[in-house]
């Protein structure tokens, strides 16, 4: 698949960028001749996803994956850069068809204790998308539609009549899903949906997403930084880096064979049965300030195979066999 | 969390007795004057059943007092307990709908200064900020003082009660403004919060059904001790001469007309609607007191 | 440190600005001054030259800035009521006013400092559940009731204190004092002990706190663990500081207790600049509730900003913008 997406992709993000102002206040900027700061929380990224495929996006926290998911649902316009729904521009749409698209795609997050309003009961919640999008006529039929809902994703019916705060955070987090599936929708972005459960827990949510997938046709875009559960669910995996893309590729191969010598990090931080006795590189240095990031290629300062280039000029995702990376050491060969 | 919260609050009322007394009294004294067309024994706003030879009588214990009138009539000969059980009645009414108007004022505003944030919170916060630097009687004398000069002079009796209410509620709501805005900052920040703009729901819709529910905690608390504090500003309003008028008077305008009869011994005449004040305000303090403890296990 | 006071400076301007602007509002679209100033006689032809002359018909922005360079200038106008300068009238008042807050501020840090250190050394005494008692009333308890209580007791029963006025004054160039007269100083009690209730009640209320929250310190065990004696302790560490907070709240209060002077004057018909306003708001004079704002707003500007530097200078933790006062 090339990196720039094209219009017959059903989710395309185009350069995205996301900044956010967070200078001093003006007087202050003023006296002390601060410049303004920018945090570059999304700094261009490009991706697409096919239908019924899974994207998943990885990066220690900071690197702006959920930044990603929420630009790419419209909670956040994008600084430049552009996302497409199905070769649609969201934020240029008329209200009306807005609507529309937005009834199609769903979002999932990160903490199950947020995410649900723990003043409403738990038929409301889900019923919520219901009544936004008019999608059912009368209370009977939304009750019934909630019951199915909530079966579907292994819940009773009858758990309608509860509060959030009556079930654990895996049930919390089905609960989430039910609400997001209730206005039919095609795409899923889920924004770390396991990271705030317990392990076992964990592979609970994920087969139960897997099934829905296959069931209703999901198209989903993944964030995490678990590469265990990356790894269950994903068709192909993005590794984000302050900011920036630096690998893409399919879930097969990127696991098996990474290129970029940070994603060679993250995976040799897994820890592994089949490796214990193997002596691993120490997963070197810190994330930088990201409000100053390093020049050239943000990794340069961790990264073993740095060198001058590295450090002036930033790399470009190129593809390399199945995969694509962001890698001046790959680029000449020097991994 | 509704669940527990209600019997933990439940308990920690009925553990502290001096609770559990403060709300009988406040409920007590509120029930009653609500009761007083019904309960008091005379109507002492009906000037046609006044009688100018019942006045000045003192309490029935005294060597003149008379029992028809139990704790004595002051100087137009109206029943003291009769004026008292309607000026409660007034004093009660004139603070719920300061509270009230206070808690409208400054919830909404709180709201809008907390979800919109940007220039429109920070005017509203200036506003606030320099209202909060004077005292809130200061700011109910002047809205009171504007509103005189602005109302037609042979209206303003009628109207006395109605500007006593926007004085008082307009100098209260930077309280409930400065607190909403405060949870409405966390809670906007929430993920059920974005799971409802995501699906486009208005901005009002998810203000008053989403976050304002999880924002009424401590709104209640404030309101409890505002309303004490609206009841000290009305009758401190109404004693200062610039408050109801004479012919409906509250507990403050009762102490007033008796302040001028204290000189000649008729002590009764302030003293009841004085004690009457005292013992409301005392005990809906402590009331708001636990409240507030009970709510913020942290003040405890 | 440059910025934060400039920034603190500026918004002490806004608000002085602002406050003008309802000063200036009050004195131009509450009710009609040109109306106020004339008698029935007076012709429409003379009413319309005497509003040309007071440049009445100039653009609101002109009228605004001529308003803001009077009052810089201390011009306030003339009282509608008693037709004479209100800056006069109100500084013929000032000095009954100042006394006054000046003597209960005192009376709140005299009594209020001690009971505090009290109930806070000695939490289970019972002397301090009755001073927990009595302030809980004193908050709770309306400044007029307080003062009617004050006058029944020692005036109307005892007899031995007197209900109204300031006693015999002292004309010291302008300035009239109460304090260098025996009924001068007698009438001063009452009135201060009715006004300083609220404050000595919160003084207290914050130095126990205080201290309850210093002697749970390390510092202060370990001065134990040096053996110092619990004297030296109580009042050489922990006392020492309690104080800025208490200095700080004094200092907040000190505009809160000349703008509830308005009651306490009231009460005990003290001839000050609080009973003058009370006065003009019952007969609409403007001029004189226009001038008392700003004054007022003035007095606590200045207090709060004062403040707000004192405590950047003492606490360089406290980069942030502290709130306003309360």
């Amino acid at each position: 698949m090339p990196s720039t997406p094209s219009s017959a992709d059903f989710v395309a993000a185009e350069a995205v960028a996301r900044h956010f102002d967070v200078s001093k206040p003006w007087l202050s900027r003023t006296i002390e001749r601060s410049p303004r700061v920018f945090l570059k929380a999304v700094d261009g990224v490009s991706f697409s996803l096919a239908k019924g495929e899974t994207l998943a996006l990885v990066g220690e926290s900071g690197c702006g994956k959920s930044t990603v998911a929420r630009l790419v649902v419209g909670l956040y316009r994008p600084t430049s850069g552009r996302v497409l729904f199905d070769g649609l521009d969201l934020t240029g749409l008329p209200a009306a068809e807005r609507t529309r698209s937005r009834r199609r795609m769903q979002m999932i997050f990160q903490d199950p204790y947020a995410s649900l309003n723990p003043r409403w009961r738990v038929r409301d919640i889900v019923a919520e998308p219901l009544r936004a999008f008019e999608l059912t006529k009368g209370r009977a039929e939304q009750d019934e539609r909630v019951g199915d809902l909530l079966s579907q994703v292994g819940l009773s019916p009858a758990d309608g009549e509860k509060y959030p705060h009556e079930f654990s955070g895996g049930q919390r987090q089905r609960i989430s899903i039910a609400r997001a599936l209730s206005s039919n929708p095609e795409f899923l972005v889920c924004d770390e949906p396991t990271s705030a459960l317990d392990v076992s827990v964990q592979a609970q949510i994920l087969n139960l997403m897997r099934d829905l997938q296959e069931k209703l046709g999901l198209t989903y875009l993944f964030i995490s930084h678990n590469l265990a559960a990356v790894r269950h669910i994903s068709d192909r995996v993005g590794v984000m880096y302050l900011g920036r893309i630096v690998e893409i590729a399919d879930s097969e191969t990127l696991f098996s064979a990474p290129r970029h010598p940070y994603t060679q990090m993250l995976l040799d931080a897994i820890p592994d049965l089949a490796m214990s006795g193997h002596v691993r590189e120490p997963m070197g240095g810190e994330v930088p300030n990201p409000l100053d990031p390093p020049a050239g290629c943000h990794f340069h300062p961790r990264c073993p195979f740095a060198n001058a280039r590295c450090r002036a000029e930033t790399p470009a995702l190129r593809r390399y066999g199945a995969a694509e990376a962001a890698c001046h050491a790959v680029e000449e060969g020097r991994i | 969390m509704r669940g527990w919260r209600d019997s933990d609050l439940w308990h920690s009322f009925t553990r502290s007795r001096i609770t559990v007394a403060a709300a009988a009294i406040a409920g007590g004294m509120v029930l009653a004057a609500f009761l007083a067309p019904v309960i008091a024994p005379y109507d002492p706003f009906d000037l046609a059943s006044l009688d100018l030879l019942d006045a000045h009588i003192p309490p029935v214990w005294s060597e003149d007092g008379e029992a028809r009138f139990p704790i004595g009539t002051d100087d137009q000969g109206r029943d003291l307990l009769s004026a008292i059980l309607y000026g409660a009645r007034i004093s009660i009414g004139v603070g719920i709908a300061s509270v009230l108007l206070s808690l409208f004022v400054g919830v909404g505003l709180g709201l809008v200064s907390g979800y919109a944030g940007g220039r429109v919170d920070a005017f509203i916060m200036r506003v606030a900020d320099i209202q909060l630097s004077f005292p809130a009687i200061l700011i109910a004398l002047l809205v009171n003082g504007v509103l005189r000069g602005v109302l037609p002079s042979e209206r303003q009796d009628d109207l006395a009660i109605y500007v006593l209410v926007l004085s008082i509620g307009i100098s209260g709501w930077v309280q409930y403004a400065r607190t909403v805005r405060g949870s409405t900052l966390v809670e906007k920040n929430k993920e059920y919060v974005q799971a409802a703009r995501l699906i486009g729901i208005s901005s009002a819709s998810i203000m008053l059904r989403h976050i304002l529910p999880n924002a009424m905690g401590p709104v209640l608390v404030i309101a409890t001790i505002h309303l004490a504090v609206a009841v000290i500003t009305e009758a401190t309003l109404s004693f200062l001469g610039i408050g109801v008028p004479p012919t409906e008077p509250s507990l403050g305008t009762l102490i007033r007309i008796g302040n001028d009869f204290l000189f000649s011994g008729e002590w009764w005449v302030t003293i009841f609607p004085g004690v009457t004040l005292a013992v409301l305000v005392l005990s809906v303090n402590l009331l708001g007191d636990w409240l507030r403890d009970a709510l913020n296990p942290k003040l405890r | 440190m440059i910025a934060f006071t400039l920034r603190r400076l500026m918004q002490s301007v806004v608000v002085i600005l602002f406050v003008a602007l309802i000063a200036f509002s009050m004195f131009r679209f509450v009710g009609d001054p040109v109306h106020q100033m004339v008698g029935i006689e007076t012709t429409l032809e003379q009413r319309a030259a005497l509003r040309e002359r007071l440049g009445l018909n100039d653009p609101f922005h002109v009228q605004f800035a001529r308003y803001i360079a009077k009052a810089a200038q201390l011009d306030f106008g003339i009282s509608y009521q008693h037709k004479k300068p209100v800056t006069e009238l109100l500084g013929a008042r000032f000095p009954a006013t100042f006394e006054l807050a000046m003597v209960s501020a005192l009376f709140a840090l005299a009594v209020g400092v001690p009971m505090g250190v009290f109930t806070g050394l000695y939490r289970e005494s019972w002397l301090s559940k009755v001073f927990m008692a009595v302030s809980l009333a004193g908050i709770s308890l309306p400044t007029f009731l307080i003062g009617i209580l004050l006058i029944f007791i020692f005036s109307v029963t005892l007899g031995v204190m007197p209900s109204f006025g300031r006693g015999e004054t002292v004309d010291l160039g302008g300035w009239t004092t109460g304090m260098l007269t025996a009924s001068g100083l007698q009438a001063l009690v009452m009135p201060a002990i009715t006004l300083g209730l609220f404050q000595m009640t919160l003084i207290m209320r914050l130095v126990r706190s205080e201290m309850l929250e210093v002697l749970r310190t390390d510092y202060i065990k370990f001065a134990r663990a040096r053996g110092l004696s619990n004297r030296a302790v109580h009042f050489g560490h922990a006392l020492k500081n309690t104080l800025v907070p208490v200095i700080t709240i004094t200092g907040l209060q000190l505009g809160g207790i000349i703008a509830f002077a308005i009651i306490t004057e009231t009460v005990f018909q003290w001839p000050g600049m609080g009973l003058l306003f009370l006065q003009s708001i019952q007969t609409v004079d403007i001029p004189i509730m226009a001038a008392y704002l700003m004054l007022i707003a003035f007095l606590f500007v200045a207090i709060n900003l004062a403040v707000d530097l004192l405590y950047y200078v003492v606490d360089p933790r406290l980069r942030l913008d502290r709130g306003a006062a309360w």
